[in-house]
């Protein structure tokens, strides 16, 4: 049997497919666009599978449109997480437009979760647009921030606000590098604040799109002084929890 | 509705084109999030009829009562008390205040940080869209938490007939003597107002009325113990927030009426969700018509409500007045007494209110708790902390939302509310 899990998020869609031994036999990605059934379809079109859930935003709609039960980006994540990293019990997700914090009982089931609850703040989109506005293309900006010889403090969390900030500070003239770092702390800072909110020890298992930005990844590490486990595909792994809860479907 | 309300609602001083996109919006909302349920019970027939003639034929009966000589009085708290009220033959209503309307006048007056609540009591005002309170031949505000109490300073310019009652914040012999003073003042003001003289017997009479609604309540809340469910949460709040608009007598009949039904369907093991289903009790602040935002959300993730630890709820009704007295002073005492008991959080500290969250999950064998909180209520946000420790300390499952009457947050929210459903299965 092949089982598929479908993750819908605001940035981009993930489909993975496994078998009865969980092992990986297909990983598809596309950006979500403006017509997420559309790609979703497109993406579902050129795989095999006997069984499908669906996760992330666009779940709801998947399940209208296909027919096929779903379940949130927290179940998802957090199952897929503790497969690849058997025993974990803390979870940071941080994908497009939404972070969680999840801690898990010893079994993998969840057992509290904090979750943004309403602006992009802090979460992948605001990254973008900040590397955007510093001329950075998304997939070097952690790399560049890691340059930076100082640390520059940035007070604004709401996209629109550190936005300003961020101009009027290339005005001053500081260095760009700089900029992106202080631009990754406060990310790091929200992040952090939620995970203490959850839990205070053990390893974090880092998950979502932008577990792949090393200067984040980093900085997480070094304000919580724990160990930060990322996967190496860090994005597919909702869609990889949802697909082992396909199989698990009695 | 039934009949053509516009020149009642001209009289009143409405604004007709404000009042018809209400209207509309409100009846969308009811038939989206309340008529698409299925399996309802019959008795909720008279329920959806009276939220369809809210603004209209229940209006008609209260300014009918009035043209007969009774008075009406409106209120936006369950302190203010409806013994006193029915004792003088008169006539106790809810005003408005479970919908954002005219947010730019209301802004004018109030900071933008204060919560739905307060805002909407004002934009009712503002937008001219309210009939209870243009009925209302008084309007009782009280001075619980400091967004209300200090809103009343402002409200007083906006309306002539403004009663505010002052009330204790910590449970003392020395607050209750405050809550006593500030009753009898109010049992003296509503004499006034009716040129009626409230003497044991009618007090008596007051409390019958009163108490029986609260009986055939919890009559409700009870049968909603059983699994699977008999009615959906957000029908049983919607008789809860009907029992501060509707004829007292009337209700108590209607919601008796429904629970027969109700315990034929325990028997049969029908239900409105599944066996086994989820099962939440909410808790926190309250939810006033048509702010049914968090409870459908999370009776279309699969849970079911069974109880509403809240002012529209078991906070509100829990208790009856004992009229086992004899004089107006004993009876006076008894009112107090039930009134102190009342575990709001504005009363500091509060630990009955804890107690009663437990034992209400016990009794509702709810699976875990969602505490409501609206934004900027500082009593009831402060507190959600705590709970929300002392709960999970004992293992009972509870997720803190924090939100208010926009729906903007509702894709965030619904994940949030989905992922503990998940937990709790």
């Amino acid at each position: 049997m092949r089982y598929a899990g479908i993750d819908i998020g605001s940035r981009s869609i993930e489909l993975v497919v496994v078998d009865d031994a969980s092992e990986v036999v297909c990983s598809l990605q596309a950006d979500t666009g403006f017509n997420p059934m559309a790609e979703a379809k497109k993406l579902i079109n050129g795989v095999n599978y006997d069984r499908i859930i669906a996760t992330g935003y666009g779940r709801n709609l998947f399940e209208i449109s296909f027919e096929a039960p779903t379940v949130t980006e927290i179940k998802a994540h957090a199952r897929g997480a503790w497969t690849l990293f058997p025993g974990s019990q803390t979870v940071l997700d941080i994908g497009g437009q939404d972070s969680k914090a999840i801690t898990l009982f010893e079994n993998g089931k969840v057992k509290k979760f904090e979750m943004n609850d309403r602006c992009a703040a802090g979460t992948g989109k605001f990254l973008e647009i900040m590397a955007r506005t510093l001329g950075f293309k998304i997939e070097v900006f952690g790399t560049e921030a890691l340059l930076a010889k100082n640390d520059l403090s940035i007070s604004s969390m709401c996209t629109v606000f550190a936005e300003s900030e961020v101009t009027s500070l290339i005005a001053k003239g500081q260095s760009r590098q700089e900029i992106a770092h202080g631009l990754h702390t406060s990310v790091i800072r929200r992040a952090a604040g939620m995970i203490n909110r959850v839990s205070s020890e053990g390893d974090i298992v880092f998950t979502g799109g932008v577990a792949k930005n090393p200067c984040i990844t980093t900085l997480l590490s070094e304000k919580l002084g724990r160990n930060v486990r990322i996967p190496d595909e860090p994005e597919f792994v909702g869609a990889f929890g949802a697909a082992l809860l396909a199989s698990e479907i009695d | 509705m039934s009949e053509d309300y516009t020149s009642m609602w001209e009289g009143l001083g409405l604004d007709l084109a404000g009042h018809d996109a209400l209207l509309e919006v409100l009846g969308n909302g009811y038939q989206d999030i309340y008529l698409a349920q299925k399996d309802r019970p019959e008795g909720m027939g008279y329920f959806d009829f009276v939220m369809s003639e809210v603004h209209g034929l229940r209006i008609k009966e209260l300014l009918d009562e009035k043209a007969a000589g009774r008075k009406v009085i409106g209120s936006f708290c369950v302190f203010v008390p409806e013994e006193i009220v029915q004792a003088a033959d008169a006539t106790l209503v809810g005003l408005c205040t479970g919908a954002d309307f005219a947010m730019d006048e209301v802004e004018k007056l109030l900071p933008r940080n204060t919560c739905s609540l307060i805002k909407s009591a004002f934009g009712f005002k503002l937008g001219k869209v309210c009939p209870y309170l243009e009925t209302s031949d008084m309007i009782v505000g009280e001075n619980t938490c400091d967004g209300k109490k200090k809103s009343y300073e402002t409200l007083s310019t906006l309306v002539p007939n403004l009663y505010v009652m002052d009330l204790p914040q910590v449970k003392s012999a020395e607050a209750r003597a405050l809550m006593k003073a500030e009753y009898l003042r109010f049992k003296g003001a509503v004499e006034d107002l009716t040129g009626i003289t409230i003497d044991a017997a009618r007090l008596k009479k007051g409390i019958e009325i009163v108490n029986n609604k609260r009986k055939a309540i919890y009559r409700l809340s009870n049968l909603r113990k059983a699994d699977p469910a008999p009615i959906s949460g957000l029908d049983a709040l919607l008789a809860n927030q009907i029992f501060f608009y509707d004829n007292p007598v009337r209700f108590t009949e209607s919601v008796n009426k429904m629970c027969d039904e109700l315990e034929k369907r325990i028997e049969k093991k029908e239900g409105v969700f599944p066996e086994k289903a989820p099962r939440i009790l909410i808790s926190g602040c309250p939810m006033a018509v048509p702010n049914w935002k968090l409870p459908w959300i999370i009776e279309t993730s699969g849970a079911v409500i069974v109880g509403e630890e809240s002012c529209v709820g078991e906070r509100g009704t829990r208790n009856l007045t004992d009229d086992n007295w004899d004089t107006e002073e004993e009876l006076m005492e008894a009112i107090v007494d039930r009134y102190f008991k009342v575990d709001c959080a504005i009363f500091t500290p509060n630990p009955d209110r804890l107690e009663h969250i437990e034992e209400m999950v016990k009794t509702c064998k709810a699976d875990g708790v969602i505490h409501y909180g609206l934004q900027f209520c500082q009593p009831y946000l402060m507190e959600s902390i705590p709970l929300e420790k002392a709960l999970e300390e004992k293992n009972i499952p509870t997720l803190r939302i924090e939100t208010d009457y926009s729906m903007e947050d509702v894709g965030q929210l619904k994940t949030r509310v989905e992922a503990f459903v998940e937990m709790i299965k």
